[in-house]
């Protein structure tokens, strides 16, 4: 696009603003859209899911749901408590909408679609992602209220301890791959025996697939491991005292993070654009469009789990987090660079 | 030009914010503020062009250290008239310090003035095709796999020792044991009776 810009005499530094500025806008207006229809399919699912009917008044088939309870939130008075660090507590839902956003910059839609080709794409979304806890702890914080502060302390344990697994899964791909860029790694998955493309279907990697969306679920803090919003023994966590837009932030940030986590799994292990079959007339529908297609069956999964999986407890959290995941991680990446090493760098010497 | 402009403004909130750090009252904002100077040291290695850096400066300092650091201060009990109290008591050590960092910027500055000295030869001419990472690898994985492996060890041992100085093992705790709770079948814990009206149960 810069070339673009280039080409009708612009000159290169504002080309180059002027196509970066558009590239963001059109990834961050989409991805806020696809949040609020994803609110819209998740109550849907969780409803049918409970035999109940879910959002069904406004617009149709309660289409218009999302967008009027955001209408809603905007018209909403803004309530800071009187003890809270009023900067600190205004700042920490900016912070995680923010970081929620940012990490798309390196996602691949399509052969060259991409905001940032950067060689650490992948260590980029781990940076990234390893900011959103402070989004919750200093909201936590903040708030000066007890609830909030159990959830911030809660937040941060968990999410530190369930990212050492995903760094080590991360770390298996990144070897199979031979590469930190993230369409390298999507292209590395084509034709597995031939005919499939993902790294799903890798006996070696396939583990690591179901690990990581489980580590997904625990990162982004979804059901069943909602611990810092556990409603029964926290009331609402850290968004206890927020209220309106701040609210609202705190609710678009969690679903972009969602949404983000689904498109991981798609790009990491399920091929990302690629068709999930090896073969030339797939390869006619645009790349986008089975990114698409596997982020929304990463969704369906993440709803399917959230309404009907119980949460876990807290110490069973962090057994699942230190005593199971990441010993089998370890040892993953153990046997993923063994096996490299035996088939692909030539053997013991 | 862009350049000019992002090396000034990530430099110059640097040195704010790392002066902040010291200067905030508040311990929790001394974190934040530190992060905030982590994150601008990152965007400094992105100009050098030692992306791989600046994303582990990210990953470790501000994504676990920092994360650490704020659950420790979180949980104090900020008493803001203590933290002034304690200013002139600590004035002649602080004075001290900075007479000694003082004394060590003026000699830095009278070597570096003095001419250019080769401190470290490059180990190996770096072939510019590699990426950072393949760079950084290919040196540490030859040249300096002893130093790195005895770095792990060293942390494995400090690790070990931190877990032994913490551990104690507490009696009277009943833990869940999930692998029995697995193997447990509805025929070891329940039991149907067809019972009489009017009697109890024999257990």
């Amino acid at each position: 696009m810069t070339a673009f810009f280039n080409d009708h005499g612009v000159p290169y530094d504002l080309a180059w603003l002027l196509s970066t500025v558009i590239g963001i806008l059109l990834i961050a207006l989409p991805v806020m859209l696809a949040v609020a229809m994803l609110i819209y399919a998740d109550r849907k699912i969780w409803a049918a899911m409970a035999l109940r009917r879910g959002p069904n008044v406004v617009g149709p088939f309660g289409l218009l749901q999302s967008f009027a309870d955001g209408l809603k939130v905007m018209l909403q008075e803004t309530i800071v408590p009187s003890a809270a660090n009023k900067a600190l507590f205004l700042i920490a839902p900016i912070i995680t909408f923010t970081v929620a956003l940012m990490a798309w910059a390196v996602v691949p839609f399509q052969v060259g679609v991409v905001l940032a080709n950067i060689n650490v794409g992948l260590l980029y979304i781990l940076a990234i992602s390893s900011l959103g806890v402070y989004g919750i702890v200093l909201a936590g914080w903040a708030s000066n209220s007890k609830y909030p502060f159990y959830s911030a302390i809660r937040a941060s344990a968990q999410m530190i301890s369930y990212e050492v697994s995903i760094g080590f899964i991360l770390i298996t791909v990144v070897l199979w791959a031979g590469s930190f860029n993230l369409t390298t790694i999507v292209e590395s998955q084509k034709g597995y025996y031939g005919f499939l493309n993902g790294n799903g279907f890798n006996p070696l990697l396939f583990p690591m697939a179901i690990m990581f969306l489980i580590s997904a679920m625990a990162e982004t803090a979804r059901a069943p491991f909602d611990l810092t919003e556990a409603e029964s023994e926290l009331v609402a966590g850290y968004q206890t005292e927020y209220s309106s837009m701040a609210f609202a932030l705190y609710w678009l940030g969690e679903y972009a993070n969602v949404i983000l986590m689904c498109a991981l799994n798609a790009i990491l292990f399920w091929g990302g654009y690629l068709p999930p079959f090896d073969w030339a007339p797939l390869y006619m529908v645009p790349g986008i469009l089975w990114l698409f297609a596997k982020i929304l069956f990463f969704f369906f999964v993440f709803s399917w789990v959230k309404a009907t999986v119980p949460r876990y407890r807290y110490d069973q959290l962090m057994r699942l987090g230190w005593k199971i995941f990441l010993p089998t991680s370890l040892l993953f990446v153990f046997l993923v660079s063994g096996f490299l090493m035996l088939t692909r760098y030539g053997g013991a010497q | 030009m862009i350049h000019v402009v992002a090396f000034y403004l990530f430099a110059t909130l640097v040195v704010c914010s790392g002066a902040l750090t010291i200067l905030s009252r508040n311990p929790v904002h001394s974190v934040l503020w530190l992060i905030l100077a982590f994150f601008n040291a990152a965007g400094l290695m992105i100009l050098l062009g030692a992306e791989f850096i600046a994303m582990l400066l990210v990953i470790v300092y501000v994504g676990a250290v920092a994360v650490l650091f704020l659950f420790v201060v979180m949980m104090l009990d900020i008493d803001f008239a203590e933290l002034r109290a304690g200013f002139v008591d600590y004035l002649p050590f602080g004075l001290l310090i900075a007479l000694v960092l003082l004394a060590e910027i003026v000699l830095g500055i009278g070597i570096w003035s003095a001419g250019p000295i080769e401190l470290a030869q490059r180990a190996g001419p770096v072939n510019p095709e590699l990426t950072n990472i393949q760079a950084i690898g290919a040196l540490l994985y030859t040249r300096y796999i002893f130093l790195f492996e005895a770095a792990g060890i060293v942390l494995l041992v400090a690790m070990i020792g931190a877990i032994v100085l913490t551990h104690r093992a507490r009696g009277g705790v009943r833990p869940q044991n999930i692998a029995k709770q697995n193997r447990r079948r509805p025929q070891d814990a329940v039991r149907n009776v067809n019972q009489p009206v009017g009697q109890g149960v024999e257990l």
